[in-house]
Protein backbone atom coordinates (compact mmCIF):
# COMPACT_ATOMS: atom_id res chain seq x y z
CA UNK A 1 0.00 0.00 0.00
CA UNK A 2 2.44 2.35 1.11
CA UNK A 3 5.01 1.20 -1.79
CA UNK A 4 1.88 2.22 -4.41
CA UNK A 5 1.66 5.56 -2.69
CA UNK A 6 5.38 6.37 -3.11
CA UNK A 7 4.89 5.52 -6.89
CA UNK A 8 1.90 7.57 -7.25
CA UNK A 9 3.81 10.41 -5.20
CA UNK A 10 6.72 10.06 -7.71
CA UNK A 11 4.53 10.64 -10.66
CA UNK A 12 3.43 13.71 -9.70
CA UNK A 13 6.64 15.02 -8.01
CA UNK A 14 9.10 13.93 -10.72
CA UNK A 15 8.47 16.08 -13.80
CA UNK A 16 8.62 19.03 -11.33
CA UNK A 17 12.49 19.04 -11.48
CA UNK A 18 14.15 15.30 -12.54
CA UNK A 19 11.87 15.18 -15.53
CA UNK A 20 10.68 18.37 -16.11
CA UNK A 21 8.82 18.93 -19.27
CA UNK A 22 10.61 22.20 -20.45
CA UNK A 23 13.92 21.86 -19.40
CA UNK A 24 14.54 18.47 -19.53
CA UNK A 25 12.18 16.80 -21.46
CA UNK A 26 11.70 19.68 -24.16
CA UNK A 27 8.31 19.75 -24.82
CA UNK A 28 5.64 22.61 -24.88
CA UNK A 29 7.95 25.04 -25.17
CA UNK A 30 6.31 27.02 -28.19
CA UNK A 31 3.73 28.41 -25.56
CA UNK A 32 5.83 28.86 -22.39
CA UNK A 33 7.63 31.64 -24.26
CA UNK A 34 4.88 33.56 -25.75
CA UNK A 35 2.59 33.76 -22.77
CA UNK A 36 5.06 34.94 -20.04
CA UNK A 37 5.26 38.46 -20.55
CA UNK A 38 2.80 39.01 -17.44
CA UNK A 39 1.78 36.70 -14.64
CA UNK A 40 -1.43 36.43 -15.27
CA UNK A 41 -1.47 34.78 -18.65
CA UNK A 42 0.68 32.82 -17.84
CA UNK A 43 -1.00 32.02 -14.57
CA UNK A 44 -4.25 31.43 -16.78
CA UNK A 45 -2.25 28.72 -19.92
CA UNK A 46 -0.78 26.75 -16.97
CA UNK A 47 -4.11 26.03 -15.62
CA UNK A 48 -5.25 25.58 -18.97
CA UNK A 49 -2.58 23.10 -20.10
CA UNK A 50 -2.97 21.46 -16.73
CA UNK A 51 -6.40 20.42 -17.44
CA UNK A 52 -5.88 19.45 -20.50
CA UNK A 53 -2.95 17.12 -19.86
CA UNK A 54 -4.88 15.47 -17.01
CA UNK A 55 -8.21 14.62 -18.45
CA UNK A 56 -6.62 13.68 -21.45
CA UNK A 57 -4.20 11.77 -20.32
CA UNK A 58 -7.63 10.11 -18.51
CA UNK A 59 -9.69 9.90 -21.57
CA UNK A 60 -7.38 7.99 -23.61
CA UNK A 61 -5.55 5.74 -20.68
CA UNK A 62 -9.53 4.52 -20.56
CA UNK A 63 -9.51 3.69 -24.20
CA UNK A 64 -6.15 2.26 -24.60
CA UNK A 65 -6.69 -1.15 -25.36
CA UNK A 66 -9.52 -0.41 -27.51
CA UNK A 67 -7.95 2.43 -29.79
CA UNK A 68 -5.95 1.22 -33.51
CA UNK A 69 -2.73 1.75 -33.38
CA UNK A 70 -2.74 2.90 -36.74
CA UNK A 71 -5.01 5.54 -36.27
CA UNK A 72 -4.24 6.84 -32.40
CA UNK A 73 -2.28 9.53 -33.46
CA UNK A 74 -5.50 11.03 -35.08
CA UNK A 75 -7.96 9.86 -32.30
CA UNK A 76 -5.87 11.63 -29.72
CA UNK A 77 -5.74 14.69 -31.86
CA UNK A 78 -9.75 15.01 -31.17
CA UNK A 79 -9.90 14.28 -27.91
CA UNK A 80 -7.26 16.85 -27.03
CA UNK A 81 -9.09 18.90 -29.43
CA UNK A 82 -12.19 18.56 -27.95
CA UNK A 83 -11.03 19.57 -24.29
CA UNK A 84 -9.26 22.41 -25.95
CA UNK A 85 -12.39 24.09 -27.30
CA UNK A 86 -14.12 23.28 -23.82
CA UNK A 87 -10.96 25.15 -22.24
CA UNK A 88 -11.14 27.90 -24.96
CA UNK A 89 -15.06 28.62 -24.65
CA UNK A 90 -14.49 28.62 -20.56
CA UNK A 91 -12.17 31.11 -20.96
CA UNK A 92 -13.79 33.19 -23.28
CA UNK A 93 -16.80 32.89 -20.84
CA UNK A 94 -15.48 34.06 -16.91
CA UNK A 95 -11.97 35.85 -18.32
CA UNK A 96 -12.08 37.31 -21.33
CA UNK A 97 -9.47 39.83 -21.50
CA UNK A 98 -6.77 37.40 -20.54
CA UNK A 99 -8.08 35.03 -23.24
CA UNK A 100 -7.54 37.58 -25.70
CA UNK A 101 -4.36 37.85 -24.69
CA UNK A 102 -3.63 34.37 -25.04
CA UNK A 103 -5.28 34.77 -28.73
CA UNK A 104 -3.75 31.53 -31.03
CA UNK A 105 -1.96 30.06 -27.47
CA UNK A 106 -5.17 28.32 -26.50
CA UNK A 107 -5.97 26.33 -29.51
CA UNK A 108 -2.21 25.68 -30.00
CA UNK A 109 -2.44 23.43 -26.51
CA UNK A 110 -3.44 21.26 -29.09
CA UNK A 111 -0.14 20.25 -30.87
CA UNK A 112 1.41 21.56 -27.49
CA UNK A 113 4.37 18.64 -27.58
CA UNK A 114 3.63 18.00 -24.16
CA UNK A 115 0.25 16.29 -24.46
CA UNK A 116 1.22 14.47 -27.50
CA UNK A 117 4.15 13.37 -25.54
CA UNK A 118 2.56 12.37 -22.65
CA UNK A 119 0.27 10.40 -24.25
CA UNK A 120 2.17 8.38 -26.05
CA UNK A 121 5.03 7.62 -23.82
CA UNK A 122 2.67 7.24 -20.71
CA UNK A 123 -1.16 7.08 -21.32
CA UNK A 124 -0.96 4.49 -23.64
CA UNK A 125 0.51 2.22 -21.90
CA UNK A 126 -0.71 2.73 -17.78
CA UNK A 127 -4.11 2.65 -15.99
CA UNK A 128 -6.51 5.50 -15.74
CA UNK A 129 -5.41 6.59 -12.29
CA UNK A 130 -1.59 6.55 -12.84
CA UNK A 131 -2.20 8.53 -15.89
CA UNK A 132 -4.19 11.12 -14.61
CA UNK A 133 -1.89 11.72 -11.74
CA UNK A 134 1.12 12.12 -14.71
CA UNK A 135 -0.88 14.85 -16.21
CA UNK A 136 -0.94 16.46 -13.27
CA UNK A 137 2.54 16.27 -12.19
CA UNK A 138 3.55 17.33 -16.01
CA UNK A 139 1.06 20.09 -16.09
CA UNK A 140 1.99 21.37 -12.76
CA UNK A 141 6.17 21.22 -14.27
CA UNK A 142 5.01 23.19 -16.91
CA UNK A 143 3.37 25.63 -15.09
CA UNK A 144 6.32 26.08 -12.46
CA UNK A 145 8.52 26.97 -15.27
CA UNK A 146 5.98 29.46 -16.70
CA UNK A 147 5.15 31.11 -13.28
CA UNK A 148 9.21 31.51 -12.31
CA UNK A 149 9.63 33.03 -16.32
CA UNK A 150 6.47 34.96 -16.36
CA UNK A 151 7.27 36.86 -12.43
CA UNK A 152 11.54 37.26 -13.75
CA UNK A 153 9.71 39.22 -16.64
CA UNK A 154 6.98 40.83 -15.39
CA UNK A 155 9.49 42.01 -11.90
CA UNK A 156 12.41 43.67 -14.53
CA UNK A 157 10.21 43.94 -17.69
CA UNK A 158 7.36 46.35 -16.14
CA UNK A 159 8.27 46.53 -12.11
CA UNK A 160 5.24 45.13 -11.65
CA UNK A 161 3.61 41.94 -10.32
CA UNK A 162 0.05 40.29 -11.51
CA UNK A 163 -0.34 44.28 -12.57
CA UNK A 164 0.42 45.79 -9.13
CA UNK A 165 3.57 47.91 -9.17
CA UNK A 166 6.00 47.12 -6.67
CA UNK A 167 9.02 48.62 -7.28
CA UNK A 168 8.80 51.89 -5.43
CA UNK A 169 8.86 55.08 -7.24
CA UNK A 170 11.97 56.27 -5.20
CA UNK A 171 13.84 53.88 -7.17
CA UNK A 172 12.92 55.40 -10.26
CA UNK A 173 13.94 58.73 -9.10
CA UNK A 174 16.44 57.52 -8.24
CA UNK A 175 17.44 56.57 -12.06
CA UNK A 176 16.14 53.18 -11.67
CA UNK A 177 14.82 52.16 -15.21
CA UNK A 178 12.64 49.65 -16.42
CA UNK A 179 14.43 47.09 -18.79
CA UNK A 180 12.29 46.85 -21.96
CA UNK A 181 13.78 44.24 -23.71
CA UNK A 182 12.79 41.45 -20.96
CA UNK A 183 9.21 42.01 -22.77
CA UNK A 184 10.63 41.51 -25.85
CA UNK A 185 10.53 37.53 -27.24
CA UNK A 186 14.19 37.22 -27.24
CA UNK A 187 14.62 37.72 -23.44
CA UNK A 188 12.23 34.71 -22.79
CA UNK A 189 14.61 32.50 -24.61
CA UNK A 190 17.56 33.72 -22.93
CA UNK A 191 16.32 33.70 -19.90
CA UNK A 192 15.20 30.14 -19.88
CA UNK A 193 18.51 29.53 -21.18
CA UNK A 194 19.82 30.66 -17.74
CA UNK A 195 16.95 28.55 -15.71
CA UNK A 196 18.33 25.92 -17.61
CA UNK A 197 21.58 26.45 -16.83
CA UNK A 198 20.83 27.10 -12.99
CA UNK A 199 18.60 23.99 -12.48
CA UNK A 200 21.81 22.04 -14.13
CA UNK A 201 24.40 23.33 -12.08
CA UNK A 202 22.12 21.86 -8.93
CA UNK A 203 21.13 18.90 -10.91
CA UNK A 204 24.36 17.75 -12.48
CA UNK A 205 22.84 14.38 -12.96
CA UNK A 206 20.97 16.04 -15.83
CA UNK A 207 24.01 17.63 -17.92
CA UNK A 208 24.24 16.48 -21.67
CA UNK A 209 27.71 15.50 -22.94
CA UNK B 1 2.05 44.61 -60.84
CA UNK B 2 0.47 45.73 -57.85
CA UNK B 3 -0.85 42.39 -56.61
CA UNK B 4 2.67 40.83 -57.15
CA UNK B 5 4.01 43.29 -55.34
CA UNK B 6 1.90 42.91 -52.41
CA UNK B 7 2.39 38.97 -52.65
CA UNK B 8 6.42 39.36 -52.39
CA UNK B 9 5.55 41.88 -49.70
CA UNK B 10 4.09 39.20 -47.35
CA UNK B 11 6.45 36.82 -48.50
CA UNK B 12 9.78 39.00 -47.09
CA UNK B 13 7.52 40.05 -44.12
CA UNK B 14 6.62 36.72 -43.22
CA UNK B 15 10.32 35.35 -43.53
CA UNK B 16 12.38 37.89 -42.04
CA UNK B 17 10.07 40.01 -39.50
CA UNK B 18 7.35 37.85 -38.28
CA UNK B 19 9.25 34.82 -38.46
CA UNK B 20 7.86 31.84 -37.28
CA UNK B 21 10.39 30.95 -34.94
CA UNK B 22 12.05 34.07 -33.40
CA UNK B 23 8.66 36.37 -33.25
CA UNK B 24 6.03 33.78 -31.90
CA UNK B 25 8.17 30.72 -30.86
CA UNK B 26 6.27 28.27 -33.15
CA UNK B 27 7.70 24.77 -33.76
CA UNK B 28 9.83 25.04 -31.17
CA UNK B 29 9.82 21.52 -29.92
CA UNK B 30 11.02 19.87 -33.19
CA UNK B 31 13.19 23.16 -33.49
CA UNK B 32 15.26 22.49 -30.83
CA UNK B 33 15.61 18.64 -31.03
CA UNK B 34 16.47 18.50 -34.40
CA UNK B 35 18.81 21.03 -34.99
CA UNK B 36 21.89 19.19 -34.29
CA UNK B 37 23.37 18.64 -37.69
CA UNK B 38 22.25 20.88 -41.03
CA UNK B 39 21.54 17.47 -43.25
CA UNK B 40 18.64 16.59 -40.86
CA UNK B 41 17.53 20.28 -40.31
CA UNK B 42 17.08 20.61 -44.13
CA UNK B 43 15.05 17.49 -44.32
CA UNK B 44 12.69 18.06 -41.64
CA UNK B 45 13.04 22.10 -42.84
CA UNK B 46 11.68 20.87 -46.72
CA UNK B 47 8.99 18.67 -45.16
CA UNK B 48 7.37 21.64 -43.07
CA UNK B 49 7.29 24.35 -45.98
CA UNK B 50 6.01 21.60 -48.34
CA UNK B 51 2.90 21.04 -45.84
CA UNK B 52 2.57 24.42 -44.63
CA UNK B 53 2.48 25.73 -48.49
CA UNK B 54 -0.24 22.98 -48.39
CA UNK B 55 -2.62 23.16 -45.36
CA UNK B 56 -2.76 26.95 -45.23
CA UNK B 57 -4.74 27.33 -48.34
CA UNK B 58 -7.17 24.19 -47.47
CA UNK B 59 -7.58 25.52 -44.16
CA UNK B 60 -8.31 28.97 -45.99
CA UNK B 61 -10.78 27.17 -48.18
CA UNK B 62 -12.39 25.57 -44.51
CA UNK B 63 -12.36 29.18 -42.97
CA UNK B 64 -14.20 30.92 -45.58
CA UNK B 65 -16.57 28.36 -47.07
CA UNK B 66 -17.95 26.28 -44.16
CA UNK B 67 -16.40 27.90 -40.38
CA UNK B 68 -17.31 31.92 -40.48
CA UNK B 69 -20.09 33.31 -39.72
CA UNK B 70 -22.19 33.68 -43.14
CA UNK B 71 -19.64 31.29 -44.67
CA UNK B 72 -22.25 28.61 -45.49
CA UNK B 73 -24.34 31.26 -47.70
CA UNK B 74 -23.49 28.87 -50.54
CA UNK B 75 -26.06 26.72 -49.37
CA UNK B 76 -28.64 28.42 -49.52
CA UNK B 77 -30.26 32.13 -47.57
CA UNK B 78 -31.18 30.04 -44.76
CA UNK B 79 -27.81 29.42 -43.69
CA UNK B 80 -26.83 32.91 -43.44
CA UNK B 81 -26.60 33.19 -39.94
CA UNK B 82 -24.43 29.91 -39.07
CA UNK B 83 -21.61 30.54 -37.18
CA UNK B 84 -19.20 27.40 -36.88
CA UNK B 85 -16.08 29.47 -36.04
CA UNK B 86 -15.78 27.64 -32.47
CA UNK B 87 -15.20 24.19 -34.48
CA UNK B 88 -12.05 25.37 -35.92
CA UNK B 89 -9.30 23.92 -33.73
CA UNK B 90 -11.08 20.53 -34.30
CA UNK B 91 -11.70 20.77 -38.29
CA UNK B 92 -7.98 22.40 -38.57
CA UNK B 93 -6.29 19.75 -36.48
CA UNK B 94 -8.15 17.33 -38.58
CA UNK B 95 -7.39 18.64 -42.01
CA UNK B 96 -3.64 18.77 -40.77
CA UNK B 97 -3.34 15.27 -40.22
CA UNK B 98 -5.15 13.97 -42.73
CA UNK B 99 -3.05 16.11 -45.49
CA UNK B 100 0.44 15.28 -43.83
CA UNK B 101 -1.27 11.57 -44.00
CA UNK B 102 -1.92 11.98 -47.28
CA UNK B 103 1.26 13.58 -48.84
CA UNK B 104 3.17 10.57 -46.60
CA UNK B 105 1.18 8.16 -48.83
CA UNK B 106 1.99 9.55 -52.40
CA UNK B 107 5.73 10.34 -51.47
CA UNK B 108 6.25 7.08 -50.51
CA UNK B 109 4.97 6.02 -53.48
CA UNK B 110 5.97 8.56 -55.90
CA UNK B 111 9.44 9.05 -54.73
CA UNK B 112 10.48 6.84 -52.41
CA UNK B 113 14.33 8.68 -52.04
CA UNK B 114 12.59 11.37 -50.67
CA UNK B 115 10.25 9.62 -48.75
CA UNK B 116 13.75 7.93 -47.08
CA UNK B 117 15.61 11.06 -46.34
CA UNK B 118 12.18 12.75 -44.86
CA UNK B 119 11.52 9.48 -42.40
CA UNK B 120 10.18 10.24 -39.40
CA UNK B 121 10.05 13.69 -39.69
CA UNK B 122 6.47 13.98 -42.10
CA UNK B 123 4.14 11.87 -39.02
CA UNK B 124 5.89 14.32 -36.67
CA UNK B 125 4.99 17.24 -38.81
CA UNK B 126 1.34 16.95 -37.78
CA UNK B 127 2.11 18.26 -34.02
CA UNK B 128 4.41 20.81 -35.21
CA UNK B 129 2.60 23.86 -33.69
CA UNK B 130 4.13 26.22 -36.69
CA UNK B 131 1.44 24.55 -38.96
CA UNK B 132 -1.43 24.74 -36.74
CA UNK B 133 -0.07 28.23 -35.86
CA UNK B 134 -0.16 29.15 -39.75
CA UNK B 135 -3.85 28.17 -39.72
CA UNK B 136 -4.52 29.94 -37.05
CA UNK B 137 -2.93 33.21 -37.97
CA UNK B 138 -4.40 32.91 -41.48
CA UNK B 139 -7.88 32.84 -39.86
CA UNK B 140 -6.72 35.75 -36.99
CA UNK B 141 -5.55 37.98 -39.86
CA UNK B 142 -8.22 37.28 -42.58
CA UNK B 143 -6.32 37.14 -45.75
CA UNK B 144 -8.54 37.90 -48.42
CA UNK B 145 -7.89 35.77 -51.19
CA UNK B 146 -6.48 32.12 -51.34
CA UNK B 147 -2.96 33.49 -53.19
CA UNK B 148 -2.46 35.44 -49.91
CA UNK B 149 -3.38 32.81 -47.68
CA UNK B 150 -0.49 30.59 -50.20
CA UNK B 151 1.97 32.99 -50.24
CA UNK B 152 1.72 33.49 -46.37
CA UNK B 153 1.94 29.82 -45.77
CA UNK B 154 5.04 29.63 -48.28
CA UNK B 155 6.73 32.13 -46.22
CA UNK B 156 6.07 31.32 -42.80
CA UNK B 157 7.49 27.69 -43.65
CA UNK B 158 10.57 29.04 -45.32
CA UNK B 159 11.46 31.59 -42.49
CA UNK B 160 10.86 28.60 -40.02
CA UNK B 161 13.25 26.25 -42.26
CA UNK B 162 15.18 29.36 -42.81
CA UNK B 163 15.74 29.28 -38.59
CA UNK B 164 16.29 25.63 -38.13
CA UNK B 165 19.19 25.37 -40.82
CA UNK B 166 20.90 28.53 -38.78
CA UNK B 167 20.75 26.93 -34.95
CA UNK B 168 22.23 23.76 -36.51
CA UNK B 169 24.95 24.86 -38.72
CA UNK B 170 25.96 27.64 -35.31
CA UNK B 171 25.25 24.07 -33.17
CA UNK B 172 27.71 22.10 -35.45
CA UNK B 173 30.49 24.51 -35.16
CA UNK B 174 30.02 24.97 -31.40
CA UNK B 175 30.78 21.26 -30.98
CA UNK B 176 34.21 22.76 -30.69
CA UNK B 177 34.12 25.13 -28.24
CA UNK B 178 34.62 24.73 -24.46
CA UNK B 179 31.20 25.71 -22.87
CA UNK B 180 30.33 25.26 -19.40
CA UNK B 181 28.67 21.98 -18.67
CA UNK B 182 25.30 23.13 -16.86
CA UNK B 183 24.71 24.96 -19.95
CA UNK B 184 25.81 22.35 -22.94
CA UNK B 185 23.05 21.04 -25.42
CA UNK B 186 19.66 22.37 -24.39
CA UNK B 187 20.70 25.42 -22.05
CA UNK B 188 22.67 27.09 -25.10
CA UNK B 189 20.76 25.87 -27.81
CA UNK B 190 18.01 28.32 -26.13
CA UNK B 191 20.37 31.45 -25.46
CA UNK B 192 21.50 31.29 -28.75
CA UNK B 193 17.92 31.20 -30.10
CA UNK B 194 17.85 34.54 -28.52
CA UNK B 195 20.42 35.97 -29.63
CA UNK B 196 19.38 34.97 -33.42
CA UNK B 197 16.41 36.76 -32.17
CA UNK B 198 17.53 40.11 -31.43
CA UNK B 199 19.23 39.44 -34.81
CA UNK B 200 16.20 39.49 -36.75
CA UNK B 201 14.41 42.02 -34.78
CA UNK B 202 16.84 44.11 -37.31
CA UNK B 203 14.75 43.44 -39.93
CA UNK B 204 11.63 44.81 -38.46
CA UNK B 205 10.26 47.97 -40.19
CA UNK B 206 11.64 47.15 -43.28
CA UNK B 207 9.11 47.86 -46.39
CA UNK B 208 9.49 46.58 -50.08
Amino acid sequence: MILMYMKNLKLLINPLNNENPITVQVLGICSALAVTVQMKPAIVMALSVMVVTAFSNLIISLGRNTIPPRIRIIIQLVVVAFLVIVVDQILKAFVYDVSKKLSVFVGLIITNCILMGRLEAFAMGNKPWESFLDGIGNGAGYGLILIALSTLRELLGSGSLLGHKVIPEGFYQLGYKDNGLMILPPMALITIGVIIWIQRSYNRKLIEE
Amino acid sequence: MEVMENLFDLFVRNVFTENMVFAYFLGMCSYLAVSKTVKTSVGLGIAVIFVITVTVPVNWLMENYLLKAGALKWLGSSFESVDLSFLSFLLFIAVIAAIVQLIEMVVEKAAPALYNALGIFLPLIAVNCAVLGAALFMQEREYGTIAEATVYGFGAGFGWALAIVILAAIREKLKYSNVPAPLRGLGLAFILTGLLAIAFMGFSGIKI
